[in-house]
């Protein structure tokens, strides 16, 4: 038999009753994937538990004391206060057994108090974080809509004009250091030709949407306040716009390949014999398929963004989560840098999760093997 | 062969004349001609880069980008290679129909049996839905897939080798096109499976009444099937007329070539099928 088709019981046809059940009840046939939708989520808790307790060696890897750098420099001085003060913060027991108070509190939403601004961590996560989220959310938008459509150009016109200039171009912006276009555009739209709004989210003065998601632009649609929408958005647009540069870039160079790579397949001239409409052979036979490896990129693309944010919050005053964890990190302020690097990796693999399930919608063969 | 040439001007569907094709300005076909006619399989042997995919190719107007076509495609009175895009696309898979060589390949990985027979009947036919998979079922039925009801909602990598041929098939059959071009269509198949499709093709060609162009460089199939044969070489064709005539006494020392090329006991069951007026593919069979 031919080496490629599938292992499966009910080849040749299927007019084995296995084929029957598979067919028929919906969710019989839709089993595997619960299956391994469970396996991935499973999976994504290990790692989450795994990244807790990389998080916390690595804090206490790190060479410097945290009483040091939080005390003045009298009570440095004074080994009573020092004691005290790391018996406060639970510095004085067992490494193992801080762990095990650091994750018993972490179940119960508890981040642990943050020695700078004398907040509960969570507190201050949930303030940040979203500001980060909306910031990389924008960017990664408007990456995969401009790298997705101009990869898709690139690659129908390859080897024309627009498919020369939209490499040149992304190639720029794979290769240009965000923090430099971000003081450029900075410079450019804000101080030259003032069409950007300033630093931070939103107009000075203007109060910020009820808080329901924590980003502002979507709180203020859910609220009907269009004013603070269109502020929010217009803080949004240019730090969005410096942080997309470059996964636009990455994913246009991405698209144009994997769609070349599909445009070379069978099916699509099978398709075209079958007469199919240009766009239906486009978004069904050319970028479903290339959509596998783009999504790939795209995840990890939102990875560099997170990393990005750090440069781009700090030039546009952009109060998230990079700028809370730079503070955090040059203060040795551990429970805060322990919070921060916990929902960051939280993020990492809820990307991943969300990029592992989008497979199997995209490809039955990764859903129902 | 006059009483033959009467009839393929009154009763072929498809013509080729004098078609020529050039990549890059390299000359691929260099004056084709063929007719095809309604219950008849014509078959394209020829050695590799011969030319005959490419004639197959250039009938749904499919060649690669850079391509420079010249002659007439005529169907039903119209000129396909100067068909504008819009009434081209309506020809393909309505009026002329596809099969490829591999199956594994051909078929879309992410989409099910069922909306692949049925895409382009809706575009077409305009059929609902329902009524597209009614047909869908039927069709599967005629291509002889057990379990057509369930099947249909199944991927092809559900399905072995010689079950995809036949999908692809019934997606080439879906819209009762007048004539299929099946491109090497067991090529990529186990010997075991070659037989069984063959003789669904010849059964499909017989019943729908089919005009089928055959390519294959496999003189066993060609053999088995075709009703014409038509030997291509460097692009044009040398030799064509009845299957008999061409497999048993040659006129072009190509042909004749391409049959001493054959392993002894192959030769002999070519011959030996050439004479006989079956259909059953002897010359893939264990001798």
């Amino acid at each position: 038999m031919s080496p490629t088709s599938a292992p499966s019981r009910d080849r040749d046809g299927g007019a084995a009753p296995t084929g029957r059940k598979a067919g028929r009840g919906g969710a019989v046939r839709r089993h595997p994937f619960a299956r391994f939708l469970v396996r991935r989520i499973v999976t994504a808790l290990l790692l989450a538990l795994g990244i807790t307790l990389v998080t916390f060696i690595l804090t206490n890897l790190v060479p410097g004391d945290p009483a040091a750098a939080n005390l003045g420099q009298r009570a440095i001085g004074d080994p009573a206060i020092v004691a005290q003060w790391r018996a406060d913060h639970g510095l004085d027991k067992p490494l193992p057994q801080q762990y095990l108070m650091h994750l018993s509190g972490l179940l119960q939403g508890d981040f642990g108090q943050s020695q700078q601004s004398h907040r509960p961590v969570a507190d201050d996560l949930a303030e940040f974080v979203p500001a980060t989220l909306e910031l990389a959310g924008a960017a990664i938008l408007i990456s995969l809509v401009a790298g997705v459509g101009f990869g898709v150009v690139a690659a129908l016109r390859r080897d024309r004009l627009s498919d020369h200039i939209l490499r040149v171009t992304s190639l720029f912006g794979i290769s240009v250091p965000t923090f430099w276009l971000a003081l450029v555009a900075f410079y450019v739209f804000f101080y030259r030709l003032q069409i950007a709004p300033g630093s931070g989210r939103i107009d000075p003065g203007m109060t910020p949407p009820p808080h329901v998601t924590g980003l502002y632009t979507v709180d203020a649609a859910l609220s009907g306040q269009w004013d603070v929408f269109a502020s929010a958005a217009g803080h949004l647009a240019t730090p969005a716009l410096v942080l997309a540069l470059y996964t636009i870039g990455l994913l246009t160079r991405f698209t144009r390949s994997a769609v070349l790579e599909v445009l070379g397949q069978d099916y699509v001239r099978a398709a075209r014999a079958k007469g199919l409409p240009g766009r239906v052979i486009l978004f069904r036979y050319v970028l479903r398929p290339a959509l596998v490896p783009i999504i790939t990129v795209a995840g990890l693309a939102f990875g560099s963004l997170l990393s990005g944010t750090v440069l781009v919050e700090a030039i546009f005053a952009w109060p998230g989560v990079g700028q809370y964890a730079y503070k955090s990190a040059t203060s040795l302020d551990l429970p805060a840098v322990m919070g921060v690097g916990l929902v960051v990796g939280v993020v990492y693999l809820v990307i991943n999760l969300v990029v592992d399930v989008l497979y199997g919608v995209i490809d039955p063969r990764v859903r129902l093997s | 062969m006059s009483e033959r040439d009467e009839r393929a001007a009154r009763d072929g569907v498809l013509a080729v004349e004098g078609l020529t094709v050039a990549i890059h300005g390299k000359e691929i076909l260099r004056g084709v001609d063929l007719t095809l006619e309604p219950g008849r399989v014509h078959g394209l042997a020829g050695e590799s880069g011969s030319g005959k995919t490419m004639t197959g190719l250039a009938v749904l107007g499919l060649l690669p980008h850079g391509a420079r076509v010249s002659g007439r495609i005529e169907l039903a009175g119209q000129d396909l290679l100067t068909l504008p895009p819009k009434r081209l696309n309506a020809v393909r898979g309505a009026e002329v129909a596809m099969v490829f060589q591999d199956p594994a390949t051909s078929l879309h990985p992410m989409l099910s049996v069922g909306r692949q027979l049925t895409e382009h009947m809706r575009h077409h036919l305009r059929l609902g839905r329902g009524e597209a998979r009614e047909r869908a079922i039927d069709l599967m039925r005629q291509v002889r897939i057990p379990g057509p009801e369930e099947a249909i909602d199944r991927y092809p990598h559900q399905f072995s080798g010689g079950m995809r041929q036949r999908i692809a098939i019934a997606v080439a059959l879906a819209c009762s096109p007048k004539v299929l071009i099946a491109d090497e269509p067991t090529t990529a198949l186990d010997v075991t499976v070659q037989a069984g499709i063959l003789r669904l093709l010849r059964g499909l060609c017989d019943d729908l009444g089919l005009a089928v162009l055959l390519v294959t460089h496999d003189l066993g199939v060609m053999s088995a099937v075709a009703d014409e044969v038509s030997v291509m070489k460097d692009g044009l064709v040398v030799e064509t007329g009845p299957r008999g005539q061409v497999l048993r006494e040659p006129r072009h020392a190509y042909t004749r070539a391409l049959l001493d090329s054959l392993p002894e006991n192959a030769g002999n069951a070519v011959s030996a099928a050439a004479e006989t007026s079956g259909t059953e593919p002897s010359g893939v069979e264990p001798a």
